[in-house]
């Protein structure tokens, strides 16, 4: 495990906003029938968070759980309790129809920090990031310029925005050109 | 001549002078002044040269519309275009040179298409360069190419950077005159979260030009009162050097935001491109004033009316000593009382209605001018410069009554609501005879997706011209945007503005309007493109009825201006041809962007090294280390090759096959899709994406695998591995990833939904790094770990979980070359210190790296195919020899039924076979099999073709796969693969396989 490196290696930048890439996490791709019974205990149990509704983030004690499609969950905890998670929330799954595969190595986390955050994110995602339309329990799964991404709000006003561990560095190049300094918007 | 003034000039900044220069001359303007204004006010009113006959033109209008004051912009990284002078702020160092001259502006070698006019009618391209045919590319391109054409293409890459924005709003107001605040501010006070954009520096629009007063205050203090009353409010965002360039589908509306174009020494983006969601768009776009078509109306110093009075007020520049006005209304008299108290000589005003004006027109009288009623312009005099004017009656055929002298000559055609936005989502038009012009028909504005309207207009934009009016549409606007976008609104009274009585116009189309062929071939419609009267006559004669032919034939509004000032002007003189009335002919269809926007902006980050996103493998930096060529595989990068030093790509493939048979070499296979598929129907599921029978695979072995589309075709194969019971692992090709996980949804999701099958790529989630070779047990036993990989502990087609070394691996006994083989995937955040851990251990056996040619190669060497080489979507399994995958016992799989077409079943079909040429030589690839004979078209016949095609180290001589008439039939028949140089070159047929026929080498 000593072995294990993030994409970027916690590479940042700051312009008017701050990016830096977070380093390894635990992400784990849950599907199945997210109104089951037996999917709102199994999430429950590994996270102690309940199922999200569209579009939502919802946080227990160990991790927090977002939605991703109507048969889809992304159970985010840290890096190396990753293979835990996954076999309990299989034990528990047991008899269902689900499918818990780990997911962690698959992606780049990135924090987007300062003032400007949300306008830093409008260039590149064509998400409404207005204060009153995207929240810190807020999840879209959507792009960052020409690749998939998904972005979440945080408590402290910050983003996170994961994307495939291989265009790591192209997403990173975006935001770095995006933060640069000049281009303050000055909308959200 | 033109100049400054010292009175007028509300926009200028006086205290600070700024210095520019304009075709290699320095002149000096202020702070404020527009490009165009400044070299007014240094009698630079020559501006271009057009576009067919290199006339010298000057500027017309003072805004968007302007068609002849284009220059190039800038010099090297900043160089652009086409740029309107009239748009353009100017700034400290600016540069621009004027457009379509040679060698210089003043004279010009061009202009003999002027005197040769006659020759270069409406469609003369198509008349002139019919044949033959040879010489359209060496004689006629080559001229047309140097005479024709507005502005320099840039040769420098650009300097500037640009974005992207994002933005979603209840309601956006375009425009941000006083009609377009009226609709910001009811909007905003309805609730709507609102965005109200401006194309040029300034709120207002042209009230401040025209005057008047709202509410009894003077109009610029009501639009300073309201703009501030806008920005105290949270809810509304206020954004001017921003222009509506575009309104589509759904509410979607592009803002281009010119950011430091008026400052190129800030810092930050160039232009930011908006790409808005709006619930409602509210279009208050103003109007735009029309020409007059009269002979000699381009001649430099002939301009519209308002815009020499927006010269005066807005920056203190008087076009012409002396100028005469023309008109056919009301609105121009106030150019001509602009002028009189700037201390300016108006010898005349013309105004072609029969009866005259009204209230203003006896107010000239009143002041002294001298008014003519029912007259209009014969022609205007002079060459570089207006001189004179030759005065008519309109009534008549152009008979000259007197001649005046003048420097510049004012015309107004009327107003015409600019609609372009309204339009562009598919907003219909209806004809206003009272103001002769189109305008919105709020009964048939854009629709969304639930039919109901998404676009309103407000204020000129919807037809109304008078102050008072606007106000009204331009609260009405916003109320019934905030409205529809779901806000309560209370209704409430808008400001009153000052109304004067105006008389009506009189449609004015051809001045005057008896002209004979004479004057109509100097009165010109569509200044940029160089269309006059006399070329739609032409087209209408020659049978061109639609306005949309007549505008491809005669180029009409096909400029960079679309025609903003010769549209309604060009299809009413073609209504005219074809005696038929306007509404009849209609208008030409109005598309986004309403003026050109930078490629820059439409480009936004995606430059340089985030052109397009670059996939990189976790051990993609140890590849560029090492010196790696690469190709692109989809987005990734896959090295082709490791060169040593100077050593050729050939050589270096050679190398890294020879070791790779003989000792060990590594593979960076990340790149493959890996797909979980799971769930109670899984088996069944895969029996119907594969051509095999997946569901008898049993748990830990591997299956190779053929995936067809619904047609037959082969399109994707790879590796599967029972994980357990309800649980496969699906490789697929580099490039079929997210293809085939697409495929797989799209039948899971719209076909059989109910059957119980989940996928996940995870294609990212393993670094996977194919060991081959005689060594490469030795190697991996080396890393030490608690796996078994031993012939019997992981046999050939099986696979395994468990530690190699310390990593967390699942080893594939899977051979792609022929050799001993694992592909090993562990997590990929451990895969770069794996490789590493690899090449450390195989250093005994000097392992090295081979790229994706040594891989075809060798898997060439070995008979196998690959997708995308031996097929390109018209080749089935069974082209390919592959019966044996092709399950029997299945029901069906997808492509079983199209396979059994007769087209597909034929045994005329081209089949697979190996080739060997006689004299080892390489056949070239893409090369053909000829056959005896020609087909119908002349072309020598064919019988096959070469998918495959290398040298091969391990056999020394050329190898070779490809499809054949008659397949394995024709073993040991000799045949011709033509060449690059028309020769062709022999080889016979034989087995594909031409390496370890019975697979020894890959199971020991």
């Amino acid at each position: 495990m000593s072995k294990a490196v993030s994409a970027l290696d916690g590479v940042a930048f700051e312009g008017f906003a701050k990016v830096e890439e977070t380093g390894l996490r635990g992400m784990i791709t849950v599907r199945g029938d997210l109104a089951s019974k037996e999917m709102a205990a199994a999430v429950k149990t590994a996270t102690g968070a309940a199922v999200p509704a569209l579009r939502k983030v919802t946080s227990g004690d160990k991790a927090s759980v977002a939605w991703m499609s109507p048969d889809e969950l992304l159970v985010v905890v840290d890096y190396d309790q990753a293979e835990a998670t996954v076999s309990q929330m299989n034990e528990a799954l047991k008899g269902s129809h689900a499918l818990v595969a780990n997911v962690s190595d698959a992606r780049a986390v990135f924090r987007v920090s300062g003032d400007g955050s949300r306008d830093v994110l409008a260039k590149l995602a064509p998400v409404d990031f207005a204060q009153e339309a995207f929240g810190a329990d807020d999840i879209r799964r959507s792009r960052i310029a020409q690749v998939p991404a998904a972005v979440w709000g945080n408590d402290d006003g910050s983003f996170e925005v994961i994307c495939f561990r291989s265009v790591a560095q192209y997403v990173f190049d975006v935001l770095k050109v995006s933060v640069q300094s000049g281009g303050e918007v000055g909308f959200h | 001549m033109s100049t400054r003034l010292t009175t007028g000039g509300r926009l200028l900044n006086k205290a600070k002078q700024v210095t520019f220069s304009f075709n290699g001359k320095q002149f000096t303007g202020f702070e404020g002044d527009t490009l165009a204004s400044a070299l007014l006010a240094n009698d630079q009113m020559m501006m271009g040269r057009s576009f067919k006959y290199h006339r010298p033109r000057g500027v017309v209008a003072s805004g968007a519309e302007e068609p002849n004051a284009l220059v190039n912009m800038g010099q090297g990284g900043k160089f652009e275009p086409n740029q309107r002078a009239t748009t353009t702020e100017l700034f400290d160092g600016l540069t621009c040179t004027s457009q379509n001259h040679w060698p210089s502006l003043e004279f010009d070698v061009g202009v003999v298409n002027n005197y040769v006019a006659r020759a270069l009618p409406a469609g003369f391209y198509y008349k002139t360069f019919m044949a033959p045919a040879a010489a359209w590319k060496h004689v006629f391109e080559p001229i047309v190419r140097h005479s024709a054409g507005l502005g320099k293409a840039p040769k420098d890459r650009d300097a500037d950077r640009y974005e992207h924005f994002y933005a979603f709003f209840d309601v956006v107001v375009v425009g941000g005159g006083v009609a377009g605040l009226m609709a910001a501010k009811a909007a905003g006070q309805a609730g709507a979260k609102v965005l109200l954009m401006e194309q040029t520096a300034h709120w207002g629009g042209r009230a401040p030009v025209d005057g008047g007063k709202v509410d009894g205050v003077k109009v610029d203090d009501f639009i300073d009162a309201t703009v501030a009353e806008l920005e105290a409010m949270d809810n509304v965002t206020l954004r001017n050097r921003m222009m509506g360039a575009g309104v589509y589908d759904h509410g979607y509306i592009l803002g281009y935001e010119r950011l430091t174009d008026h400052a190129p020494l800030l810092d930050g983006p160039r232009h930011r491109l908006w790409r808005i969601r709006a619930k409602q768009i509210v279009t208050a776009t103003g109007a735009i004033e029309r020409p007059l078509s009269f002979a000699g109306n381009d001649i430099p110093g002939v301009m519209l009316a308002s815009a020499m009075r927006d010269y005066i007020v807005n920056y203190g520049t008087s076009s012409g000593d002396r100028v005469v006005v023309v008109a056919n209304n009301d609105d121009a008299y106030r150019t001509a009382f602009t002028l009189k108290i700037h201390g300016l000589e108006v010898p005349v005003i013309l105004d072609a209605r029969p009866n005259g004006g009204g209230a203003l027109a006896d107010a000239a009288r009143e002041q002294g001018f001298r008014v003519e009623n029912g007259k209009g312009i014969a022609k205007v005099k002079g060459g570089k410069r207006v001189t004179g004017v030759a005065i008519c009656a309109q009534a008549g055929e152009g008979a000259v009554l007197e001649e005046i002298a003048c420097d510049a000559v004012a015309m107004s055609g009327g107003w015409s609501p600019v609609v372009h936005l309204w339009s562009h989502c598919g907003g219909k038009l209806i004809w206003d005879e009272a103001q002769a012009h189109f305008r919105p028909d709020p009964d048939r504005a854009p629709t969304s997706h639930d039919g109901n309207a998404f676009v309103v207009t407000a204020g000129s934009a919807s037809g109304p011209l008078k102050l008072g009016d606007v106000l009204v549409d331009g609260q009405k606007a916003g109320e019934v945007a905030a409205e529809a976008a779901g806000f309560a609104v209370t209704s409430a009274e808008a400001p009153k503005g000052e109304v004067h009585d105006e008389a009506p116009l009189v449609p004015c189309w051809m001045m005057p309007q008896g002209a004979g062929p004479k004057l109509r071939m100097k009165a010109w419609l569509d200044y940029q493109n160089d269309v006059k009267v006399s070329d739609v006559k032409l087209a209408a004669q020659e049978g061109y009825e639609s306005v949309e032919h007549t505008k491809r034939y005669t180029t009409l509004g096909m400029a960079t201006d679309q025609g903003k000032l010769s549209n309604i002007n060009g299809l009413a003189v073609l209504s005219d041809a074809l005696n038929q009335p306007i509404p009849a002919t209609g208008t030409t269809t109005f598309r986004p962007p309403y003026t050109p926007i930078s490629m820059g902006a439409i480009a936004g980050e995606a430059r340089d090294e985030v052109f397009q996103p670059l996939r990189r493998t976790t051990i993609h930096d140890w590849h560029e280390a090492n010196g790696a060529f690469f190709e692109p595989v989809g987005h990734w990068r896959r090295p082709y090759c490791f060169p040593r030093g100077r050593e050729s790509h050939a050589d270096a493939v050679k190398r890294e096959i020879n070791q790779t048979r003989e000792s060990v070499g590594l593979l960076d296979a990340s790149t493959l899709g890996k797909i979980i598929v799971k769930g109670p129907n899984a088996g069944k599921f895969l029996n119907m994406m594969y051509t095999n029978m997946m569901s008898t695979l049993k748990v830990g072995k591997c299956r190779y695998g053929l995936m067809c589309n619904e047609n037959g075709f082969l399109m994707d194969d790879g590796v599967v591995a029972r994980i357990d019971e309800d649980t496969f692992l699906c490789h697929t090709t580099t490039g079929g990833a997210e293809r085939i996980h697409g495929w797989m949804e799209d039948w899971l999701q719209c076909e059989w939904w109910d059957w119980q099958v989940y996928t996940a790529n995870v294609t990212e989630q393993y670094a996977q790094i194919a060991v081959v070779g005689p060594n490469a047990r030795k190697v991996i036993e080396k890393l030490g770990g608690e796996m078994d990989v031993s012939k019997e502990g992981l046999a050939f087609m099986e696979w395994k979980d468990g530690k190699i070394g310390d990593f967390d691996a699942r080893a594939y006994r899977i051979s792609f070359s022929g050799e001993l083989s694992y592909e090993i995937a562990v997590p990929a955040s451990q895969g770069r210190a794996f490789w590493d851990a690899l090449l450390e251990a195989g250093a005994e056996f000097n392992i090295m790296p081979y790229g994706t040619e040594a891989l075809h190669v060798m898997r060439a060497e070995k008979g196998f195919i690959m997708i995308g080489d031996e097929t390109d979507g018209t080749v089935i399994p069974q082209d390919l020899n592959m019966q044996w995958a092709i399950s029997k016992k299945k029901e069906d799989f997808l492509g079983k039924r199209a396979q059994m077409r007769d087209h597909m079943a034929s045994e005329d079909r081209w089949k697979l076979a190996g080739f060997e040429t006689e004299d080892g030589s390489v056949i070239p690839d893409g090369a053909y099999i000829v056959d005896h004979g020609t087909n119908a078209n002349g072309q020598r016949n064919t019988q096959g073709r070469v998918t495959s095609t290398y040298y091969s180290p391990t056999l020394d001589r050329g190898i070779a796969m490809g499809l054949i008439h008659g397949g394995m039939k024709r073993l040991g028949d000799v045949v011709e693969f033509n060449k690059v140089d028309g020769s062709t070159v022999k080889a016979k047929v034989v087995d594909p396989v031409f390496y370890d026929k019975d697979g020894e080498k890959q199971n020991v």
